[in-house]
């Protein structure tokens, strides 16, 4: 992991503000720092702001304010440098559905100064990686969705790119081509040092993937570290306890300093029939919670000790849980047109 | 410069790749103008022995007007075109590129061009294998196909803006369906100044349709009015020129608003 190593980032913006026409603020002051040669993702909820930020830092969008520096040069005032320097790969297929696979490959080298042997090279070793020899003669149009990402991907790595923004590579694929994109992810950047930004909303996503990440929420980010330190920092696992049935007032308060008294153990709520805790070791807390409660005459239907999840550091920031928040914005600030492109 | 045209040759080569590998879309485009002029040509065979025409075959007269009117029908279709684009993200992924801005834009008229000299040169011989004469030779072809291409530019062009700035097929499906019969029975197209009512008359001098038919069809007369050809040409000219900027006005306006 590359958390010591102090810039030249790869990737850094700093408070970026961007609002759409009809007075939307998709970013309210969004910062990030992106080492060299690492995956960074950004997590966050329909709606957040992930493909804005990309917008920006592949020089698509500007901002209202704030800077952007992509592998080195300034994305705002210099963006035909960044452009040579970056790949990106959008969130949808943006292939021509009636060119080949090939085609649509030997393109995009030509478009960026690629020729002759060089470019042919190039474009058999990137079908040859993304397991698309067999399909290369072949409209897009036939692919399916996973030979689609592939493609995508394969196009924004043609010229070498040292920063590779992906935004959502892998929504709407099937478990296994989400597991295939995930080595590929993972291959990139461990053997060929490229830095990789990707946004997505699934927590697993980024909980595997990301050697660090932010958590986007509402156009800014609430929090950056890697997986590990982000969870560290709530501070112990999470100890849930369903009771069989719901304690008057001074039964809550015994089985509220029942758990308490537990050596490590604190944080302690009761949420109707749910009883919650926070313990540094929540394995070895599990008999010991067990008896003061049978002891304290509560009856206790299952107990689960858990380490905290990337849910659990959304919910620490963001104040909701993450289902919660995309289900919110799924269904209130989707566009017709699909907003987000 | 250079790296506009070598920008211009490759995405212009990957719409050309388009059509080639898709033959069938040739023809099937083709099929509405060979019908327009076989069914029309029939259907007004005898309309020339009225005065107006000046010529003896209808079809004579009407393979300018075939050329011409296919040349806005199909141009102006090309919104949809760029519109996908946009919703697919191509267009956005050609603009993280290093690829000259222009360049984009250039494709979509030589394209254009390409497309509609061929479907033009088409429409010509067809006409010629059924029976229709050209007293203006091949220098009266190729102006005639100049009208065409011009044509096709302008409507090209206010079509490729509407889609920027719509964003939606309905309305670009509705604006063509809408005009493209006014547009053409508010010419010569099919029928003889003079045997307009004088308020066709009236509108048909200020449409584009018809200043093109009318320089492609004295051109390919026997007796060339250089005057009105050179004039309406020079119009077309300089309102492909304007629709051109426009298109470009407005994808300025939608690089920036991305
Ligand atoms: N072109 C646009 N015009 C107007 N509003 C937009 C546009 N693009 C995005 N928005 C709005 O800006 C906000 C942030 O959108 P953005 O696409 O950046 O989110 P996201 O995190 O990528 O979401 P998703 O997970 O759905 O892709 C949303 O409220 C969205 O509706
Ligand atoms: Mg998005």
């Amino acid at each position: 992991m590359t958390t010591t190593t102090e810039g030249p980032y790869a990737v850094e913006a700093h408070e970026l503000v961007k609002t759409y026409p009809k007075g939307v603020r998709a970013l309210t002051g969004l910062s990030l720092r992106v080492q060299p040669g690492e995956i960074f993702g950004l997590l966050g909820p329909n709606g957040a702001g992930k493909t804005t930020a990309v917008k920006i830092l592949t020089t698509l969008a500007h901002p209202d304010s704030g800077t952007a520096t992509v592998a080195g040069q300034d994305a705002l005032r210099h963006p035909g440098r960044v452009r040579r320097l970056i790949g990106t790969v959008s969130q949808r297929s943006s292939a021509d559905p009636v060119a080949t696979g090939r085609d649509n490959l030997v393109l995009q080298g030509r478009l960026y100064g690629l020729r002759g042997a060089e470019l042919r090279q190039r474009v058999t070793e990137l079908l040859d990686r993304f397991d698309l020899t067999d399909a290369a003669g072949r409209r897009t149009r036939s692919y399916s969705g996973g030979m689609q990402r592939r493609l995508e991907v394969a196009l924004g790595l043609v010229h070498r790119p040292q920063v590779l923004f992906l935004d959502e590579p892998t929504t709407g694929l099937d478990p296994e081509a989400r597991a295939a994109m995930w080595d590929e992810i993972a291959r990139l950047a461990g053997e060929e040092g490229l830095t990789i930004l990707l946004t997505t909303h699934y927590l697993e996503e980024a909980d595997r993937l990301a050697d660090r990440l932010a958590i986007v929420d509402k156009g800014r980010v609430v929090a950056a570290g890697t997986p590990d330190q982000l969870k560290g920092e709530l501070h112990g696992d999470a100890v849930h306890i369903e009771l069989r049935t719901t304690l008057d007032e001074t039964a809550a308060g015994t089985a509220r300093s029942a758990l308490g008294r537990l050596p490590g153990v604190r944080e302690v709520t009761l949420d109707g029939l749910r009883l919650s805790a926070r313990a540094d070791d929540g394995a070895a807390v599990v008999p010991g919670a067990l008896a003061e409660l049978t002891a304290a005459g509560v009856s206790v239907a299952t107990v689960t000790a858990a380490r905290p999840s990337l849910d659990d550091v959304y919910l620490r920031y963001a104040g909701r849980r993450f289902a919660e928040a995309d289900a919110d914005s799924d269904s209130t600030t989707q566009t017709p047109t699909g907003g987000a492109r | 410069m250079t790296a506009l045209a070598v920008d211009t040759w490759w995405l212009t080569g990957r719409r050309l790749k388009a059509l080639v590998t898709q033959p069938i879309f040739v023809i099937v485009m083709l099929i509405q103008p060979v019908i327009w002029l076989f069914l029309f040509g029939s259907l007004f065979r005898r309309v020339v022995e009225l005065p107006g025409f000046g010529t003896a075959s209808y079809l004579d007269y009407l393979v300018p007007g075939v050329v011409v009117m296919n040349a806005l029908a199909v141009n102006m279709w090309a919104g949809i075109g760029t519109l996908e684009e946009i919703e697919r993200g191509t267009l956005n992924r050609f603009l993280t590129m290093p690829v000259s801005r222009s360049a984009i834009m250039n494709a979509n008229v030589v394209e254009q061009l390409v497309g509609t000299t061929f479907q033009s040169a088409v429409i010509v011989l067809l006409g010629g294998l059924a029976g229709a004469t050209y007293p203006g030779g091949p220098a009266g072809v190729v102006l005639l196909m100049l009208a065409a291409v011009l044509l096709g530019t302008v409507f090209g062009a206010l079509s490729n803006t509407i889609g920027m700035l719509v964003r939606q097929r309905e309305s670009i499906i509705g604006i063509n369906t809408f005009l493209l019969l006014p547009l053409t029975f508010l010419s010569t197209v099919f029928m003889a100044r003079e045997l307009m009512p004088g308020w066709m008359q009236g509108i048909a001098a200020f449409n584009p349709l018809d200043w093109a038919v009318q320089a492609g069809r004295s051109a390919l007369s026997a007796d060339p009015d250089w005057g009105l050809v050179a004039s309406r040409t020079g119009w077309l000219l300089a309102l492909a020129v304007l629709s051109v900027v426009l298109s470009t006005r407005t994808f300025r306006a939608y690089q920036k608003a991305v």
